[in-house]
């Protein structure tokens, strides 16, 4: 039973140091910046959680106590691993593209990146109003 | 097994920083060093859980929490940064 325990870790250490290879080599290789987003977010996160899967089965099966801090670590990893390329992706179009290359929304709304925001000043309340410098 | 599994594993990630660090210095934009970062910062919560494994402690999981929050708040921080220029409204 250990000796199985022993070669799946290993099996799973493997697939984790391999998947982190291909996801930063991935970012040093892929052509444009949108094409490079896909290899940290995907690769690397597959890589971590080989690892992780490694750490629980050698806890498990060889300490001899069963860890949920791996859990812990894969959930926040897999939650926020979408939220970061998803910015990194509305960074993108906020600074590379303009309205006529994206493609139609669908509806009447515009792209919400792009959308130019209007400053509207607060009145000012009552008590201020006389403080005001008249022109 | 294991040890060698390990050293390969230890192996595979710091070429995985190495890039990175290649990466964020000779990209052409800020996007594509904040994602070169983000990546640096997963890559050491692997090295970190690594190390929890080799050791066979429990005492590197805090630090990998705390690693991974803060990996995740600077990245956002960096992101809302490039998309409004300032971050908090």
């Amino acid at each position: 039973m250990a000796q199985i325990a022993d070669y799946l870790t290993a099996v799973f250490l493997v697939i984790g140091g391999f998947f982190g290879v291909v996801g930063s080599f991935g970012l040093i290789k892929l052509g444009d910046s949108m094409s490079r987003l896909h290899a940290p977010t995907k690769a690397t996160t597959l890589g971590v959680g080989g690892v992780l899967i490694a750490s629980l089965l050698h806890s498990y099966a060889i300490e001899g106590y069963l860890s949920v801090h791996e859990l812990m670590i894969t959930l926040f990893l897999f939650l926020t691993a979408p939220i970061t390329a998803l910015f990194i992706a509305k960074a993108h179009i906020h600074r590379h593209r303009e309205d006529y290359d994206l493609p139609e929304t669908g509806d009447d709304t515009c792209w919400a990146v792009l959308e130019k925001e209007e400053v509207v000043a607060e009145p000012l309340p009552d008590s201020l109003e006389d403080m005001k410098p008249t022109e | 097994m294991i040890e060698t599994a390990l050293t390969f594993a230890f192996g595979c990630f710091g070429l995985a920083m190495l890039m990175n660090l290649w990466k964020i210095i000779t990209a052409e934009g800020v996007g594509d060093r904040v994602l070169a970062l983000d990546t640096m910062v997963i890559n050491s919560i692997a090295i970190l859980v690594l190390m929890g494994i080799s050791e066979g402690t429990e005492i590197f999981f805090e630090a990998t929490m705390i690693i991974a929050m803060l990996g995740f708040v600077s990245t956002v921080a960096y992101a809302r940064f490039m998309l409004r220029g300032n971050i908090i409204e």
